[in-house]
């Protein structure tokens, strides 16, 4: 008795694309569940972005990061090298050094390194906050106007900020966004609800539906992904029909199992490859549940993701 | 996928008999749809009827038994694709990979640095729980090394496409219940026999699904049921879409001839590339992977996966709890400051990774708030000034502890007054909202 499979049918998720010239990579426009290639060949893979941040990383018990960045001083310096890791679709600009918590760098000294870091990227650029929704909504503002025709990805609007964030970047800049929310798929079409009331065209506007490193909760924001592409793709929901963008690293590198030190624990052997299967499994299991991109830090990781979406396809 | 009464009456000899004690074939009928009476009770169903009927009755999905003893797992038995349609039922399990040709020296490291990898994580035992031995037509050789495996305390898997030599090695490690791996469209007949004799579950492949469909088909046909399914090495993309089409025949066509547990060996598919087999792990334990076969599993492999599958193999009708109490973190002393939280299992997981973080050693106190977040164990009375300073009691806090300041979560603030009558020599301090500002509150309040 054969097998035959049965053809599956399924809507589509929007596509969404950022950069600008041949500087454009297009998130989502697929119809298939998340990597299910075999019911059709994907409009776009997702893609993998790699993040750098405006204070550097502490890259100490980190030697191979390290070497990459090697003499890469300044931020346009350190986003060309990031931006040539194998694998890389785009870079992630985050902007660590804003948090009024941390080092609290002014607006104005923000959209300096914007314009440096966006003259020297030869990738579509993306450029995340400092998690502090006041700053953001600041921030997002001024780097909207400063980077105007580079159609940047802001991450993320949220539920407090997303009528000034989404007027000041897409309806006034032209620019896309995604929306974040807190791992719960009602919020998350909520979201999109609102910010679309605004007059923001649907192929402007991604989502976050939130992250998390595996075994710290991990189940919620795969359930929740699992949720979105069900609703998205088989109940032909438009609200939620958005690609999903997942800033997995900012997670991953923050994890005990990533930061604890060799010394500390010896058991647990080098710190590197701990940090680097870390980010390499989360991702995995976040493309697995719905991600359309991922953001990622280490160049073996980021290597190794964009390997597996390739022998998916 | 039960059968109405009707349809279970047509399969009835309908001679009113009486010989189950039931007045006529059709009240008969209705009792077993119920699930009130066995059909057996009916001695003159025909033997096509039975299987019918059995055959209905069954779960898409098999569960099989592998190992003995204190590695005895069980696999299968999942009726939805996905976590939140309800649950998932049986956790996959990981395991290393050992070859009969792989010297012992090899082969004592690897094992070595298997059993090293084994400790605690919210109240269960990690470990990777299979090692699979590729035998060689050396049976001696072969026995020795699945020995090996066996010693280290973990469930044996075999891989031997060769009868003879799998007989031969089987009946030597019969008694630890190994899987049989192995078998493919042209030597089902004599590996079937095997793994029946020994009454072990079968491991199956073919070339592309169509062709392990057959062999499954002929598999059953023949009596043996107690089997699992290979997803091939030919290619990663080949692995997930088979272990994809495999299961979603089987949860949402009913096609029972795909209602098996999956085997997948990512040596295979990534040899060398312990990150690839990483990422694969990861992808496999989402989608449809039952046994999951690396080179090698350290704690940088062993951390996230483990922890990946401890959350969602978690049931997402109960919360995933941690045991309350007094925990120590950052190296907490007598002389560090007291946090409240929930035993939430991931407020638990945030705030003690926060006060890691922010390197300000801190006692955390876990009190029992029925598994539920801060704010719903508040709203449903769980987290209370009474709950937290029975909680204080209860656990000894003050004759552990010397320092008297209680730091309780920004969301709870309205309880500091009465904590603070409750809790007389204590100060009560209003924390953050959120874990992630704990960081900056902590240093700031060292200081």
């Amino acid at each position: 008795m054969p097998f035959h499979t049965k053809p599956r049918t399924f809507k589509s998720i929007g596509a969404l694309s950022f950069g600008n010239g041949e500087r454009t990579v297009t998130l989502g426009g697929g119809n298939t569940l998340p990597l299910h290639f075999f019911d059709a060949k994907p409009a776009n893979p997702p893609a993998v972005g790699v993040e750098i941040t405006d204070t550097g990383f502490d890259v100490s018990g980190l030697p191979l990061l390290a070497a990459c960045y090697g003499t890469a001083g300044t931020l346009a310096e350190r986003i060309q090298c990031a931006a040539q890791f194998k694998g890389a679709n785009f870079v992630c600009l985050r902007f660590e050094g804003a948090d009024p918590g941390g080092l609290d760098r002014s607006v104005e000294e923000c959209v300096t390194l914007a314009q440096e870091a966006a003259a020297a990227c030869p990738l579509p650029l993306c450029i995340a906050g400092c998690r502090n929704v006041e700053k953001d909504t600041q921030l997002f503002k001024a780097l909207a106007a400063a980077l105007q025709g580079r159609n940047v990805l802001f991450l993320s609007a949220r539920e407090e900020n997303y009528k000034t964030v989404g007027a000041a970047t897409v309806l006034a800049y032209g620019h896309t966004l995604a929306g974040e929310s807190a791992c719960d798929v009602n919020l998350a079409k909520q979201l999109n609800v609102l910010t679309t009331q605004l007059g923001i065209a649907k192929g402007s506007l991604a989502m976050n539906t939130g992250s998390a490193a595996a075994g710290y909760g991990f189940e919620y924001v795969s359930s929740t992904m699992d949720r979105v592409k069900s609703a998205a793709l088989e109940q032909d929901d438009t609200m939620l029909q958005m690609p999903i963008v997942t800033p997995v690293s900012v997670e991953t590198w923050a994890v005990k199992e990533a930061m604890v030190s060799s010394a500390d624990i010896p058991e647990w052997g080098g710190q590197e490859p701990r940090g680097i299967q870390m980010e390499t499994v989360t991702a995995a299991a976040c493309l697995a549940s719905g991600s359309d991109a991922v953001i990622l830090r280490h160049p073996v990781s980021v290597e190794k993701i964009a390997a597996l979406i390739a022998a998916l396809i | 996928m039960a059968l109405k009464g009707l349809d279970i009456f047509k399969l009835t000899p309908k001679t009113n008999c009486k010989d189950c004690d039931h007045p006529t074939c059709m009240a008969f009928a209705m009792k077993v749809a119920q699930g009130a009476v066995p059909i057996s009770k009916c001695p003159h169903m025909s033997p096509e009827a039975l299987a019918k009927l059995s055959a209905a009755t069954e779960p898409p999905m098999k569960t099989i038994e592998l190992g003995a003893g204190e590695c005895a797992h069980q696999l299968g038995g999942e009726t939805v694709m996905l976590r939140h349609e309800k649950t998932l039922v049986n956790k996959n399990l990981y395991g290393i990979g050992l070859a009969a040709g792989m010297p012992d020296t090899a082969i004592d490291a690897l094992l070595a640095e298997l059993v090293k990898v084994d400790y605690d994580r919210i109240g269960k035992r990690m470990f990777a729980e299979c090692v699979l031995v590729e035998c060689s037509a050396d049976v001696a050789r072969s026995v020795a090394v699945a020995q090996k495996a066996l010693a280290s305390g973990r469930a044996l898997i075999l891989h031997c496409p060769d009868a003879a030599v799998a007989k031969a090695v089987v009946e030597a490690t019969q008694a630890a219940k190994p899987v049989l791996c192995g078998a493919s469209a042209a030597n089902w007949e004599a590996m079937s026999a095997v793994a029946k004799a020994a009454g072990i579950v079968l491991g199956v492949g073919g070339a592309d699904l169509s062709e392990l469909h057959d062999t499954v088909a002929k598999l059953e046909a023949a009596g043996n049921r107690n089997l699992i399914l290979d997803l091939g090495s030919a290619s990663i993309k080949d692995a997930f879409a088979n272990a994809v089409q495999i299961r979603r025949a089987a949860l949402k066509d009913g096609d029972r001839t795909f209602g098996y547990p999956s085997f997948v060996n990512l040596a295979a598919l990534a040899p060398g590339d312990l990150v690839a087999q990483a990422a694969l792990a990861s992808l496999f334990t989402l989608r449809y992977g039952s046994i999951v076969i690396m080179e090698r599993i350290g704690y940088a492999e062993a951390l996230p996966l483990f922890g990946l599958r401890q959350n969602i193999y978690t049931d997402p009708q109960k919360p995933m709890k941690v045991a309350p109490g007094l925990y120590p973190i950052g190296g907490a002393d007598e002389n560090s400051v007291c946090c409240v939280t929930v035993d939430f299992a991931l407020s638990y997981f945030v705030v003690s990774g926060e006060i890691e973080r922010s390197r300000v050693p801190a006692n955390l106190l876990v009190t029992d708030a029925g598994g539920y977040s801060v704010l719903t164990a508040w709203a449903a009375g769980k987290l209370s000034a009474a709950s937290i300073s029975k909680f204080i009691q209860e656990n000894q806090v003050e004759a552990k502890i010397k320092n008297r300041t209680l730091i309780i979560p920004g969301k709870v603030a309205v309880l500091q007054g009465e904590l603070e009558s409750k809790l007389p020599g204590w100060k009560v301090v209003v924390g953050t909202n959120e874990a992630i500002q704990l960081v900056r509150f902590l240093r700031d309040y060292q200081q």
